[in-house]
Formats: structure tokens, C-alpha cells, sequence
């Protein structure tokens, strides 16, 4: 059966406007059932907000299980709050206890700038993946679909990339702000996979570069993956290096062909 | 009779040749001509994206709009378990007609022959094209595509990317479209809405949209105006949908002249995780692929409050099993939902609130080993333990129904063209190809359909003739007077400054419709429901309480017009329910069943699609038909025993 948390204190950053300051406001809250969600305690507070008069908390969210990478909270200081491999939609209240005091934050990156309390635009994003982060297949002229087989452990590999969610937890987590998990998991699922290999080369030089216009640089925190809800691995970066690497060499090898 | 606006302009010829015949026969935009003109696509989900995608690339000025902050969050995000096509990988004798059959009959024969063998026909292209552009599909040990079972079907035709297809193929389509957008072929309009659809001269001129950071209202003219922004399962309030689904696109457009069809045909999709509080938002599902190696219980004597571990073999219930013998815990969605429905209401529902089913895998693990069992279904498992704090590998889990899909949508032809001339709609938000039923990994599919293989050949036929033509502006007083309505709609929200929420209200209304238009409906139900809701809207009228104003980011402003929308929504889904006096389907009809409780069509009277025309209110919109012809499937009592 469900329990209920009482004397919640909530600090919440509103900042009405990107070029206004901003600051931290409490809210005091009771009542929570332990088997309500994160963003479902926030709704409450937002209904007691409307009912006091004043304005609703801004924040992102959509599917509320943990696959569109919308939700985009820093609760008590890290990305998407305590509980490791999950996003801030799927923490549940059970994870606090009464008489806890929650600080919530927006994603704090110079590339993702506040667009109102708890919301942040992170288009860079996909500024990245529109750099190269696709495979160039027009429709209709595609081969049928078992005329190459793919070794289950390749596809397996690039699904494990494939599943990042773009939510940029690990760009709010970095202390640079660099987007090099993000980039590793779209280059290296795409990069893996034999569909891909056309544009290898090309796709990752575009890629890393449009991040590096954006983003700040790695220096190996891996903070990223420990922030990551969908647990993409450390290993998807160094496979990017690598090739990026092989990129240059290559690309000038043919540029010294002409 | 069909009624004249209501054409569905099936090519004519044998079956399997309409689909070629409409191609031959369809005028075309010469490559160089084709920039001339501009589609405004509205969504950006599979079908949004693909359709924005493809039309760019045939040379098309594309512009594509969404309230998202990036086009890969739409909601087909979400969808976990597969997608349908009638590739016959397993030589298990599947065919595009088998495919063709298979969507009729589970549709309870409410849709219309044409398209859906279109869409069994152009399957087999979209998993090609899924697979050229990078989707991680699921595959054998010798490298080619694996395949599973789905609700509805004795065959394995269902491709899946781990419990994420819908991310997997909504990520190719995105990559498709950035690609677009990164080289200037689509513009991208983000955190953007819909409000208004501008019809000038018996055409669609285009749409009025407000920008959710700073309020703007602004026109867009275009040659053609697709809406592909999905289904109205959030009428329900609870529901598996995300949180911003929405039916505003599509009921704007019905106010402007766009037929709104079978309003009544939702599917509520039977492998849910039970509602746990009354603050709950949303409701999450459970892949129906979990039912492939789950079996679905309850206790067989009522009162029996013992932990299912302890509960005997000779104890229990497997309902599905003992009642649908040859599909088992595969039986489709509307049927397994009634079955649950039916258990809890005997009194045998589990959990502590004794609102669910158990689905067991105990015998699964027993059979395949743990790890095969994580292999197929880890990431659900996972989620499932995140949601309820109960491991599915020890105890079973617990399921109920909820607001799924939504059959009913726009009206549109064989073209995808609604009955406002140069609006299409696609994907879910039409009313195409799932007639009363949805069977699963045929959403995916649909949108994909839609958006790839259909809507880039039937807007080359309606653009053609215009070349050349100049078509109205933003100037056109039709648009002035859009925006002008628009800014005031939205103001008068904030004016009411009365004491309730948006959110009360859409959280009332929910009830109201979940309650005598879900699973079960009767006529005196649904009309107390047609009480109830417009006395509720003239509460909302008048008690609304939006805070914040309508010059910066205010959520609250946002889902003011959503639920405004719903409201007329829910009325007319329950008129259309309290009109069609027959069960098909997801529509069931408590009145109209057989000595066995399976819904019992009139297929003399209601053989027919209902299209509502919008005349100032809901309440008084006109039904419309469009009978359905059959000539290459004989109705038959659907039957899954
Ligand atoms: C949890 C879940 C699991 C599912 N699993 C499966 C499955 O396994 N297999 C299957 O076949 N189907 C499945 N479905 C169904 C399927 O996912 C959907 O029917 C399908 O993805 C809908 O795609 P769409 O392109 O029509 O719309 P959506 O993906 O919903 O996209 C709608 C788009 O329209 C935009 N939009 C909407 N309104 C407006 C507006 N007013 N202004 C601007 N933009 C607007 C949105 O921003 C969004 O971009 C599932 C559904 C759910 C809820
Ligand atoms: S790598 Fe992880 S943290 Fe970064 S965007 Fe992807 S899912 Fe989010
Ligand atoms: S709201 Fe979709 S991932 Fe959290």
C-alpha cells in the first residue's frame, strides 16, 4: 500500500525570461503518495500554485517513461536526480523521505540557455545530428532488407548507442559542457552498422566538429555516463576519437590524391 | 447511401492493382516545378517525418511544424513493441493478402478494402527503408531480421528493435529529416502550434500557429496543408499517450469544414500498469509482446487474497487461454481488454487495489532461462520494477486496460485528403486503415505508409493542375481574421479568472468519458454523458483560472486549449458512440452482444463509416456516411475462439 510524504521543502529555480537573473524560491509541500512520480509531486505543487493565484513551475516533459528525453531536471545537484539509469520521470517519490529538502534545477550549460524556470532550449543538439548524423537514403530506392545481414553483435553494439534518448543529461553533468557522449552514441550507431560505413568518415568529421562550434571540450570526467538515464557507455567516445582520428588521415590522403 | 462529400476515390480494378492503377494514371509535377511549391506539414512523428522527409527530397519547399523542442520527441517515440510487415521472412505463409485480411477482420470490417491493402502492399518497402537508413533492427544469429508475434495474428510478421521500435524508427525518420533540415530542403518551425486551418476559395490556404515561447500568432500560406499530429487518447485524461497529445490540429480543422470520423473508435489497450493513486498523470504500458510468453491470470475464487505464488495451479484462472483456445493470451486488444474489464468487475481483480490481472511469467523463465527472458524483455521488466517497486522476474505483473489509440480521426479519401480540398491528414490522426480495431505494430506501420510511400505521390496529384497559379498570402484577410480569433481565444482563457485549472477540468471530463465511453457503453450511459460534459464546458466557460499571461512561455495557457478542444471532442465521441447502434470492434456496445458476450455487428445498418460535419456545435454536428463496400472479403463474425 501506498505511504505518503509529509513536509517536503522544495527549492525551485524561476527565472521568468532567458536574459532575466533568476533565483531560488521554497515551496512547502505534504501529502505526497511515495507511489507518485517525480513530475506528478511538481504537478501538485502547480495546482496549489493556480489555486493560490500565482504561475504555474515551467517545465519539459512529454512521455513520462523515459524515452523521449524530454524531461530535463537537476534534482539536488545532479541530472535527473539520485537513482542511477533513470530519467527524471521515472523517479519515484519513494526515493525521498519525509522532511526532505529537494533542490530543483534547470540543466545548467552554456549551449542549452534557459527559456523559462526549469526549461532550456537544447537545439545544438540537433544541430549536431543535422551535420551528419544520418545515413543518406532517399526514399524508395532502398534494397530489400536481408540482403545484408548484420552479425547480431554489431547490431546489438549499435543499438546500444542507438538507444540514447537526446535528452543532454550528459551535457548538464559535464564540467566542461561537452556534448561528447550525445555525439558518440549517434556517430557510433550509425558508424557500426555496414549501411553506415558510406559515410563514415565524413559523418564523424561533421559531427565533431559542429560540436566543438557548440559544446565545450572533453576532458574524461565521466560524469556523463554516470548521469546517462539510458546508461550509454564511455566506450562509445573513445570508438569516436578513433575514428575521428582515421577521418583526418584519410580525408587527407584523398585530398593529396587529387 | 453514401453521402456526396464523402468519395472515397478507390481507382478502379481488381484489388491488388488499384494502388498501381492510381500510379499510372496520377498527374505528375515535373522535378524542376516542384520547388515552386510549398507543403506546410504539421507534426513531426513518423508520419510528419517521413512525409517531410521524402517530399524534400523529391525537390518539394517543405515546412515542417511542431510543438516539440526537436521533431524526434513526438510521441511515436514512445511505442515499444514492433512494427507489421508482410515480408514472409519465416516462410510462414504470410502475404500481403493474408496481411490485407488480417487488418480487415481485426478492424471487425469497419474500414475500407483500398486502403488497407495499399498499406499491407507498401509493408514490405518500409522495413527496407527502415533498414537502409540505419535502424537497429532486431536479428537472428546468422545476421538477418528477426521477427515475433503480435495480438491478432497467428503469424511472426513483427519486426522490433529491443522494446524501442517506435524510438528506433522514429530516430530514421528524424535523421532523415535533420538531414533535410540541415541542407535547407525543410524549414523547422519548433515549439510551435497549431491554432487555426485557413480555407480561401473552397481551398486549404494554409494554417495559424502560435509560437509557446513568446505567444506570437502568425500565418503560413502553402500550396498544401498535411496534418500529422496524432491521436486524441488523452480525451481520457489517463491514458498511455504522452502528456502533450493532443486533438487540437485535427478539431480546428473539423471546425473549419474537415470531417471528424468515427469519433467513437478508441482502443484501450489491454497490458497497462494499474492506476496506482489519484494523482497518477498518465498511465504506462506494457508491450502486448510481453503476452507472447506471458499468461494471464486471476484468482479463480473471488476473495482469494493470497500472494500469486501461493496460489495452486488448479486455482487460477487463465481467462484468455480457456477462453479464445486457438490465440490464447495472443487474442486482440478490444477482446482481451473486455475479458479484464470482466475478471476485475467479478471481483477477482489482484493488487492492492484490486484493479488488475496478473501477467505471469513464471513458465516462461521456467522454459527459455532467465537470461532469454531479459534478452527479450529487460527494458520493460525494468521499467516496470521503476514504476511499481516490484520485480516481474519474481512476482507476476499487474495489468489493466487503458486509453490506448485512436481508431477515429479525420476523414480522408484514398488520397489522404480531407474534405477541406488540399488538407491531408495522416498517421494517427486520420481515421484510414484500423476501422474499429487497431491490430498492434500496425500504427507504426500505418504512419510510416502514409508518410513514405502514399502522401508523396497523392500531393504531386493535387498540386500539378496549380502550377503557376498564385495562391492567397498571409496578407489575405482570411488569415487577418484567423489571428484575430486566435489572440482572442487565447486572452479570453486568461480573462475568465475564475478557480478551477486547466488540469481539473481535463482531469472531470476524463472520468466522465473514461466512465460511459471506454470499454463498455450503453445508451442510457452516454447520455447522461451528454449532459454531464456540456454542463461541464459551461463550468470551464465560465470557472477556468489560467495563471501567468499570454506574452511568454505559460504551459498552463497551453493546455487551456487543449482541454477547450477536448471538451467538444468528448461530446461528439459520445454522440457517434449513442448513434452507432451496434458493437464493432473497440466500440462496444453493452446493448448489442452475443449469448457468449462477444459485440454483435449490424453489418445491414452500420456497414458504413460516420462522418461529422461541424455546424457551430458539437452537439448539433450532422452524421455523414460513407457505406463500405466489400467485394474482395466476405463479412464474417470475427472470431479468435
Ligand atoms: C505507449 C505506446 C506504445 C505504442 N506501441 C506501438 C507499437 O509497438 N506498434 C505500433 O504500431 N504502434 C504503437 N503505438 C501507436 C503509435 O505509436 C502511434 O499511433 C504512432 O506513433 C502515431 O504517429 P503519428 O506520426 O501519427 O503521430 P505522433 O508521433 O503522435 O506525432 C504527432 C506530432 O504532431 C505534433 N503536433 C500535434 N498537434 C500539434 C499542433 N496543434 N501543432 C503543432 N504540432 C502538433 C507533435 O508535436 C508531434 O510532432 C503505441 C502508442 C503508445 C501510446
Ligand atoms: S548520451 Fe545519455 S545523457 Fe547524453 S543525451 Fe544521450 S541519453 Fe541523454
Ligand atoms: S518525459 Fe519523456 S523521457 Fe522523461
Amino acid at each position: 500500500m501506498s505511504h505518503h510524504l509529509e513536509n517536503l521543502t522544495l527549492k525551485i529555480w524561476r527565472q521568468s525570461a532567458p536574459a532575466d537573473g533568476g533565483h531560488f524560491e521554497s515551496y512547502r509541500i505534504d501529502s505526497i503518495s511515495d507511489e507518485a512520480s517525480f513530475l506528478e509531486m511538481l504537478d501538485v505543487l502547480n495546482e496549489k500554485l493556480i489555486d493560490e493565484g500565482l504561475e504555474a513551475i515551467t517545465f519539459d516533459h512529454d512521455c513520462r517513461e523515459g524515452i523521449c528525453g524530454t524531461c530535463s531536471l537537476m534534482i539536488d545537484g545532479q541530472a535527473h536526480g539520485p537513482q542511477r539509469g533513470t530519467a527524471t520521470c521515472q523517479l519515484h517519490m519513494r526515493t525521498f523521505k519525509s522532511g526532505d529538502e529537494i533542490v530543483v534545477e534547470p540543466w545548467r550549460a552554456t549551449a542549452f540557455p534557459i527559456v523559462k524556470d526549469l526549461m532550456v532550449d537544447r537545439s545544438p543538439l540537433d544541430r549536431i545530428v543535422e551535420a551528419g548524423g544520418y545515413i543518406t537514403a532517399t526514399t524508395g530506392g532502398a534494397p530489400d532488407a536481408n540482403i545484408i545481414p548484420i552479425p547480431k553483435p554489431v547490431a546489438d553494439a549499435a543499438m546500444d548507442a542507438a538507444e540514447c534518448i537526446g535528452c543532454g543529461a550528459c551535457v548538464a553533468a559535464c564540467p566542461n559542457g561537452a556534448a561528447n557522449l550525445f555525439t558518440a552514441a549517434k556517430v557510433s550507431h550509425l558508424n557500426l552498422l555496414p549501411q553506415g560505413q558510406a559515410e563514415r568518415w565524413s559523418r564523424v568529421e561533421a559531427m565533431v566538429e559542429t560540436m566543438d562550434e557548440h559544446f565545450g571540450s572533453c576532458t574524461n570526467h565521466g560524469e556523463c555516463e554516470a548521469a546517462c538515464p539510458k546508461s550509454i557507455s564511455l566506450d562509445f567516445i573513445a570508438l569516436m576519437h578513433k575514428d575521428y582520428r582515421r577521418a583526418k588521415v584519410k580525408n587527407r590522403k584523398l585530398i593529396s590524391q587529387i | 447511401m453514401t453521402d456526396s462529400m464523402l468519395q472515397s476515390k478507390i481507382p478502379a480494378g481488381p484489388i491488388a492493382d488499384k494502388w498501381d492503377n492510381y500510379k499510372a494514371d496520377m498527374k505528375l509535377v515535373n522535378p524542376n516545378n516542384k520547388r515552386k511549391f510549398k507543403v506546410l506539414v504539421v507534426g513531426s512523428g513518423l508520419a510528419g517525418s517521413s512525409a517531410a522527409a521524402t517530399l524534400a527530397e523529391l525537390g518539394y519547399d517543405v515546412e515542417v511544424f511542431t510543438f516539440h523542442d526537436s521533431p524526434r520527441r513526438a510521441h511515436s517515440i514512445a511505442a515499444q513493441g514492433g512494427i507489421n510487415a508482410a515480408k514472409n521472412y519465416r516462410g510462414d505463409g504470410d502475404s500481403i493478402h493474408r496481411l490485407f485480411y488480417d487488418t480487415i477482420k481485426g478492424g471487425d470490417f469497419r474500414a475500407r478494402e483500398g486502403n488497407v491493402h495499399r498499406l499491407a502492399q507498401v509493408s514490405v518497402n518500409i522495413i527496407d527503408q527502415m533498414v537502409a537508413q540505419g535502424v537497429p533492427f532486431a536479428r537472428e544469429y546468422g545476421g538477418l531480421l528477426d521477427t515475433r508475434s503480435f495480438g491478432g495474428s497467428q503469424l511472426q510478421r513483427t519486426f522490433y528493435a529491443r522494446g524501442q521500435t517506435g524510438q528506433q524508427l522514429l530516430l530514421g525518420a528524424y535523421q532523415q529529416l535533420a538531414r533535410q533540415i540541415g541542407i535547407g530542403g525543410v524549414k523547422l518551425w519548433n515549439r510551435v502550434e497549431l491554432v487555426d486551418v485557413v480555407n480561401i476559395d473552397g481551398r486549404c490556404a494554409g494554417i495559424v500557429t502560435r509560437d509557446l515561447v513568446n505567444g506570437e500568432i502568425r500565418s503560413h500560406s502553402g500550396h498544401a496543408v498535411v496534418l500529422a499530429t496524432g491521436g486524441y487518447g488523452n480525451a481520457f485524461f489517463l491514458s498511455t499517450n504522452a502528456m502533450m497529445c493532443n486533438v487540437t490540429a485535427a478539431w480546428r480543422a473539423h471546425r473549419k469544414g474537415a470531417y471528424f470520423a468515427n469519433p467513437c473508435y478508441t482502443q484501450i489497450h489491454p497490458t497497462c500498469i494499474p492506476q496506482a493513486d489519484d494523482t497518477q498523470s498518465k498511465l504506462t504500458l506494457m508491450s502486448e509482446s510481453l503476452r507472447n510468453d506471458g499468461r494471464v491470470w486471476v484468482p479463480l475464487n473471488v476473495g482469494d487474497n493470497r500472494p500469486a505464488a501461493e496460489i495452486p495451479e488448479a486455482e487460477r484462472d487463465y481467462y484468455l487461454e480457456r477462453l479464445y483456445p486457438s490465440f490464447g493470451n495472443l487474442a486482440p486488444r478490444d477482446i482481451s481488454s473486455r475479458a479484464a474489464k470482466r475478471a476485475v468487475d467479478s471481483g477477482r481483480g489482484v493488487g492492492p487495489l484490486k484493479n488488475g490481472v496478473y501477467l505471469d511469467f513464471s513458465a516462461a523463465i521456467a522454459r527459455l532461462g532467465k537470461d532469454v527472458v531479459k534478452e527479450r524483455y529487460g527494458n520493460l521488466f525494468d521499467m516496470y520494477e521503476r514504476i511499481t517497486g516490484e520485480n516481474p522476474y519474481d512476482i507476476p505483473m499487474r495489468i489493466y486496460p487503458a486509453s490506448h489509440y485512436t481508431m477515429g480521426g479525420l476523414w480522408v479519401d484514398y488520397e489522404l485528403m480531407t474534405t477541406i480540398p488540399g488538407l491531408y491528414a495522416a498517421g494517427e490522426a486520420n481515421f484510414s486503415d484500423h476501422g474499429a480495431n487497431r491490430l498492434g505494430a500496425s500504427a507504426l506501420m500505418q504512419g510510416l505508409a502514409d508518410g513514405y510511400f502514399v502522401l508523396p505521390y497523392t500531393i504531386g496529384n493535387y498540386l500539378a493542375p496549380m502550377l503557376n497559379k498564385p495562391v492567397p498570402g498571409v496578407d489575405h484577410e482570411a488569415f487577418k481574421t484567423a489571428e484575430n480569433d486566435g489572440r482572442a481565444r487565447f486572452q479570453g482563457f486568461l480573462d475568465i479568472r475564475g478557480k478551477r485549472s486547466p488540469d481539473w477540468f481535463h482531469r472531470e471530463l476524463g472520468k466522465i468519458i473514461w466512465d460511459r465511453c471506454g470499454m463498455e457503453r450503453t445508451a442510457e450511459g452516454l447520455q447522461q454523458a451528454l449532459t454531464d460534459i456540456p454542463a461541464l464546458y459551461d463550468e470551464f466557460k465560465t470557472d477556468l483560472r489560467v495563471t501567468g499571461n499570454g506574452a511568454s512561455l505559460n504551459q498552463t495557457l497551453e493546455k487551456a486549449g487543449r482541454v477547450d478542444d477536448f471538451f467538444q471532442l468528448g461530446m461528439l465521441m459520445c454522440r457517434d458512440a449513442l448513434e452507432r447502434n451496434e458493437s464493432a470492434g473497440g466500440h462496444f456496445r453493452a446493448e448489442y452482444q452475443d449469448d457468449e458476450g462477444e459485440a454483435a455487428r449490424d453489418d445491414e445498418n452500420f456497414a458504413h463509416v460516420a462522418a461529422w460535419e461541424f455546424t457551430g456545435d458539437p452537439m448539433q454536428s450532422n452524421r455523414h456516411k460513407e457505406e463500405l463496400e466489400f467485394e474482395t472479403i466476405h463479412l464474417a463474425k470475427r472470431s479468435y475462439k
